[in-house]
């Protein structure tokens, strides 16, 4: 490279001066962040209205009943007694029998779909879990009068009469398939259907989100396809397994109309989940809200309130872990 | 273990010996279906089946088809994790049995879908075969009339109406919201996003009673198509703003940064590019909106009221809709009420598919992706424009 002697120009440059940058928006930016931070805060104060509402509309319950309205299990507003205790009873054992049917196949189903299905059935399986989860629920609600609870009679009398050395599987005439219908653990059983679709895509995702390299690993260490599920998959997925079934059991605490249509109402404690007769807080609301005024429409309000704490407070939590396991946290490798 | 075995072509073989014809190698079978597997499958199967049909209702207390076919798939798994131990090790016999389990939970999922469909297809195809049944109502007919009289018109005005007014509110609410969560980015956006989340969980009975106590109660209002569309919305405007958000959050940072380096505002890059990018996604937003809310029954439950009539009008009186409709003629001691009920939930559940499929559709396509007609509009907005610069220049 031949050298070039540029001509040299001493005038004395000044000094730059620091530039101010000021971001001034236009009018029309003013406005379009103006309306979309309304919108967002319309949305913050549609969720705070309803807790606000459910709180204001239940004092008058919670005023004249104390902390009996949480402990007392009869509805009787005209004799100003009544609580929730047998209702909140009534949804967690429906929810946990929902969880015990649901676990099991949307944790098989889960494992099949990411693991276990052929590429070319994959894509349609995710699409038939997401539509399942669309589907309505007063279909399933229809459905499980019409056909589950039928078919599951025979069953629950078999648990009930083989399983009756444990004193809360008995149910008083044995004999009748009557007994057993409009039951705790059949509306488990269908609000167990209900909330299969959610738990399954949510542990697909996570479990399809497992590492490529470990699961090799895992396989070129000789292991079998179980043996890697149980290497890799399973404790990758772990937080995303118990925030499904959290989700679940959020969705199964607040379903109404399949639980509404199947149980028949009962303001006692269910002590014999395959008897006859058993409660929840939504379907209650469900059935009570058209002849209830006064303080008893407040109870209402107040159990829809606590039914939303509830809920809010499981499905943050599941929240919370589902999305630490999306962002790897929950491994060590 | 056999991978270790020297492979015969390493063996030590003398180099004088006259090169043998080498056995052709045993060719290892990579995925598809393992012939083994199926012959165990198939007698496990068979031994099952024969077993349980022996032993069943004269050996085992048990009767009844479901306790049949649960018996029947226990003996499978046993009789199948005994045979396949002649063959193979503990390791391998055990893969195989959760293999078998984990495809029988993959089937009970398709299977609980197929049946819910395939029953209550059987059972309406009934009503669905009247003609009057899409046209009529059920306001002026007796309740036990047969099914060549009354329908579920009343009832389909009544959804199109609450789920069109419940757009109405939403769809704006959600997109505007999804907007700021990502593109305006505040300081509140963290909340903002914790809170819809929230929102997407909370019991539709729940958000029911809250319009049903702030607007019937507290207002004063009629128990009408409105109030159950304004219920509607509290279920739609998570689902919205959550399928949106992501669906912005796809669009290519190169796009917004090239828009704002030919100086636009945040606002023209907002409507210009970022939007009509995102369109068929938001498009996919707003349909699983749909498909989510139009068949929540528990809402509409609480604030629409009851009646069987035909009520144009959302603002005043009560209104029928299809998942009430439904609800309520299941709960009838009536033949003729419980078959109308399935004819109206297969008609929700089509639509339901139909929304369903459409989202999948619009949502598949690429961001950014132009149909037939976009592209010949933008190519004729071309042409015009060098039209004009080449007669600008000419004279």
């Amino acid at each position: 490279m031949s050298t070039v002697t540029l001509p040299v120009t001493p005038a004395p440059r000044p000094t730059p001066q620091r530039r101010t940058i000021t971001v001034r928006p236009t009018r029309s930016d003013r406005v379009f962040v103006l309306g979309a931070r309304a919108a967002a805060l319309l949305t913050l104060l549609v969720m705070g209205l309803i807790g606000t509402f459910l709180l204001i509309g239940a004092l008058p319950a919670l005023r004249s009943q104390g902390w009996g309205f949480l402990t007392e299990h009869e509805w009787l507003p005209e004799a100003d007694k009544f609580g929730i205790a047998a209702l909140l009873w009534g949804t967690i054992l429906i929810g946990v029998f929902a969880l015990i049917v649901a676990i099991p196949v949307s944790l098989g189903a889960a494992l099949f779909i990411s693991e276990y299905a052929p590429r070319s059935l994959k894509k349609s399986l995710i699409t038939l879990v997401d539509l399942m989860a669309a589907v309505p629920a007063v279909i399933y609600a229809i459905w499980a009068l019409f056909f589950l609870q039928a078919h599951l009679l025979t069953v629950a009398q078999w648990l009930s009469v083989h399983l009756s050395w444990l004193p809360f599987m008995t149910v008083k005439v044995p004999d009748s398939p009557s007994s057993y219908t409009s039951s705790a653990f059949i509306a488990g059983m269908a609000v167990g259907v209900v909330v299969l679709p959610t738990m399954t895509s949510v542990m697909r995702e996570v479990f399809s989100q497992a590492p490529v390299g470990e699961r090799e690993g895992a396989i070129a260490l000789g292991a079998t396809r179980w043996g890697m599920i149980r290497a890799v998959v399973l404790p990758f997925g772990r937080a995303g397994i118990i925030g499904g079934i959290m989700l679940g059991l959020g969705r199964a605490l607040g379903e109404t109309i399949v639980v509404y249509a199947l149980i028949s109402p009962m303001f006692d404690f269910t002590t014999h989940p395959f008897e006859s007769g058993t409660n929840a807080i939504a379907a209650h609301i469900a059935s009570r809200y058209s002849e209830s005024s006064g303080v008893a429409l407040a109870g209402l309000l107040g159990a829809g309130l606590v039914l939303f704490g509830f809920t809010l407070v499981i499905n943050t939590l599941a929240g919370i872990i589902v999305s630490r396991s999306r962002s790897g946290a929950s491994t060590e490798i | 273990m056999s991978v270790l075995a020297p492979s015969p072509s390493s063996s030590p073989a003398p180099a004088a010996a006259a090169p043998l014809p080498k056995p052709p190698p045993e060719r290892v079978r990579i995925g598809g279906a393992d012939r083994d597997l199926v012959t165990h499958l198939l007698y496990a199967g068979l031994g099952a089946l024969a077993l349980t049909w022996l032993a069943y209702d004269r050996l085992l207390p048990v009767s009844g088809t479901i306790g049949f076919w649960l018996t029947c798939y226990g003996t499978f798994i046993v009789m199948l994790a005994a045979i396949s131990a002649t063959t193979l090790d503990r390791m391998a016999v055990i893969d195989r049995v959760v293999g078998v389990l984990v495809t029988t939970a993959g089937l009970a999922l398709v299977s609980a879908l197929a049946g819910i469909v395939i029953f209550t297809a059987v059972r309406g195809k009934g009503a669905l075969g009247h003609l009057n049944f899409f046209t009529e109502t059920t306001a002026y007919i007796g309740p036990d009339a047969p099914l060549d009289q009354g329908g579920i018109f009343a009832a389909i005005i009544g959804t199109l109406e609450q789920v069109a007014l419940s757009l109405l509110f939403s769809v704006p609410l959600g997109i505007a919201t999804a907007v700021y969560l990502s593109e305006v980015r505040g300081r509140l956006a963290r909340l903002v996003r914790i809170v819809v989340e929230a929102m997407t969980a909370v019991p539709t009975i729940v958000a029911g009673l809250f319009i049903y106590s702030l607007a019937i109660i507290q207002l004063g209002w009629d128990r009408s198509g409105l109030a159950a569309s304004l219920a509607l919305s509290v279920s739609m405007i998570p689902v919205v703003t959550t399928t949106a958000e992501v669906v912005l959050r796809l669009v290519p940072n190169g796009l917004r940064e090239a828009s704002l380096a030919l100086g636009t505002t945040q606002w023209q890059t907002v409507r210009r590019v970022v939007l009509p990018t995102a369109r068929p996604g938001l498009v996919t937003a707003v349909l699983l909106g749909v498909a989510r809310v139009i068949g929540e029954t528990s809402p509409v439950l609480l604030v629409a009221g009851s009646t069987n009539e035909l009520n144009y009008d959302p603002t005043h009186g009560p209104q029928l809709s299809l998942p009430l409709f439904v609800f309520t003629g299941m709960r009838q001691p009536l033949d003729v009420a419980i078959a109308r009920a399935f004819g109206a939930a297969v008609v929700l559940l089509a639509l339901v598919v139909v929304f369903f499929a459409l989202a999948r559709i619009i949502g598949g396509r690429e961001p950014g992706h132009l149909s037939g007609r976009q592209r010949r509009r933008l190519a004729a907005g071309a042409r015009a424009v060098t039209q004009n610069s080449a007669q600008g220049e000419n004279p």
